[in-house]
């Protein structure tokens, strides 16, 4: 990263470096909880504050982390974290952890909390590798209300559980798909995505690593 | 970074207080909200008896409806009577049916419902007089498509007229085998009977598909089979004498339990 602006560290996470559409990191929780948009948000917020804080600790002590236990350092500081976001969900947002159930814990897996806590807290000051832990788990939260927005109205007909449009089950005319509530459907929602931003912002396309060669024509397989 | 970072001592220094820090941390959080969520997991309960039973209103005060309306007493499945061997507010289910004083393991035949161990005792909810109840809200669990499902069904107080089934925690699939919460769906168990005549404990109860047209069936889950089955298996299971056949016999056969414990004793004096 060239500039390094707490602006730019806080924004450029949301569409220019997005974690999930550019660097291709925490798909699979993005796959899981995208059903309804109100789940989507406490994740969002739930890995808001765990990039935030995770990001600040470990810029914090980043002077004092011996570099042969730093993985588990940040791990820990993850973990912990995680931990805690889980317990005041169970307390205050019961019904909201039912729903969200083993994937509050999987935050600790998700690639974007440590990637951001060993490639930029690890070398910049807290102020703004938190900035950064905000703007990465923003980032991430815009790709999943955007899937969870497209999943949740196409597959249930409703937005943040007010019914927009009237199912069939409950005697309206939509006929749900069924599709868009299953996991693989992220997948389509995030690739078109990643199509529209690419197409958007032509510097995010990168450049083909290597050539396909051509088919082998008929004549040359003889 | 400091050279002097990477020497064991301080290695062994920050792990050790980073341990202890985290740890301080961690276990302030879980002891300080474990009244909150305790107290949010009893609610829950609660709320989802009161539902099935339907008395849940939003925004009611569940714990007082609770108190007012329900009695909670500790069922032995075998013979079907009540015990005051366990309390029924720290009874717990999963604990009894792992012990093997309060528990049995299944057979593959007779274990329908896939569960492999059972317990012998059950905490039921009656609703109203607890002699002569309302309604009897009985907790069941079984295989569903993608796993264990654990929900509530409530009987009238014949012992044979269902009111309502509902699901506290599954994992089945969102919009096709999830719609065992859908109210629509829960509204077609009203009335159903469970058995087809006095003394026949095989529950005749269950999901059908393409419309149901007797009072024993009820539509199956379009697109959720399996899901489907699971129910029917689980309802099969815990309405059958492995599950609480005998203790809704004794409601079928018009004596309320009071009744019928003193009818025992009068058969047993005139035998002796």
């Amino acid at each position: 990263m060239a500039d390094v602006t707490p602006k730019s560290v806080l924004t450029a996470p949301i569409f220019q470096n997005n974690p999930i559409a550019l660097q291709i990191l925490g798909i699979c929780s993005a796959l899981a909880v995208t059903t309804s948009l109100s789940v989507s948000m406490v994740m969002a917020l739930a890995v808001i504050f765990v990039t935030a804080f995770s990001n600040l600790f470990v810029s914090l002590i980043r002077n004092h982390i011996p570099s042969s236990i730093r993985i588990i350092v940040q791990m820990t500081i993850i973990a912990s974290l995680v931990i805690v976001v889980d317990q005041i969900l169970k307390a205050y947002a019961y019904e909201m952890s039912k729903q969200l159930s083993v994937f509050v814990g999987l935050i600790i897996t998700n690639c974007i909390v440590m990637g951001r806590a060993e490639g930029f807290a690890m070398s910049n000051t807290p102020g703004l590798s938190f900035l950064d832990g905000i703007g990465n788990g923003l980032g991430y939260g815009f790709v999943l209300m955007v899937v969870g927005f497209v999943r949740e109205l196409l597959g249930s007909g409703s937005i943040f559980g007010f019914t927009v449009l009237q199912t069939v089950q409950e005697g309206g005319w939509y006929v749900t798909n069924g599709l868009l509530l299953l996991p693989p459907s992220a997948f389509f929602i995030i690739g078109l995505m990643i199509w529209v931003m690419r197409s958007i912002d032509t510097d995010q396309v990168e450049e083909n690593e290597f050539r396909m060669k051509e088919n082998t024509k008929p004549k040359e397989a003889v | 970074m400091a050279q002097g970072n990477n020497s064991i001592k301080k290695i062994l220094i920050v792990a050790f207080a980073l341990c202890i820090v985290c740890s301080v941390i961690v276990s302030t959080a879980a002891v300080a909200l474990r009244p909150l969520q305790q107290i949010n997991q009893e609610l829950d309960r609660k709320s989802n008896i009161l539902n099935v039973a339907q008395l849940y209103e939003p925004g009611m005060d569940v714990e007082e409806t609770f108190q007012d309306e329900i009695t909670a007493r500790v069922v032995d499945m075998r013979t079907g009577e009540y015990t005051d061997e366990f309390d029924p507010d720290t009874f717990n289910h999963f604990e009894a049916a792992r012990d093997p004083a309060t528990g049995r393991t299944l057979s593959g035949d007779r274990d329908i419902a896939g569960l492999s161990r059972v317990e012998n005792y059950a905490t039921v909810y009656l609703v109203g007089n607890p002699d002569d109840p309302d309604q009897i809200v009985l907790p069941i669990r079984g295989q569903g498509l993608w796993g264990l499902m654990r929900g509530f069904l409530s009987v009238e107080g014949d012992g044979n007229t269902l009111i309502s089934i509902t699901y506290y925690e599954h994992s089945e699939t969102p919009g096709l085998g999830a719609e065992v919460n859908n109210p629509r769906w829960q509204a077609q168990w009203e009335g159903k009977k469970i058995y087809d005549q006095e003394g026949d404990l095989t529950p005749e109860i269950h999901l059908t598909k393409g419309g149901a047209d007797s009072e024993h069936e009820v539509d199956a889950l379009s697109g959720a089979t399996l899901t489907s089955n699971g129910v029917t298996n689980m309802l099969q299971f815990w309405l059958s004498p492995e599950g609480f056949g005998e203790y809704l016999a004794k409601f079928r056969s018009g004596t309320s339990q009071e009744e019928a414990q003193e009818a025992d004793v009068e058969l047993e004096s005139e035998g002796a």
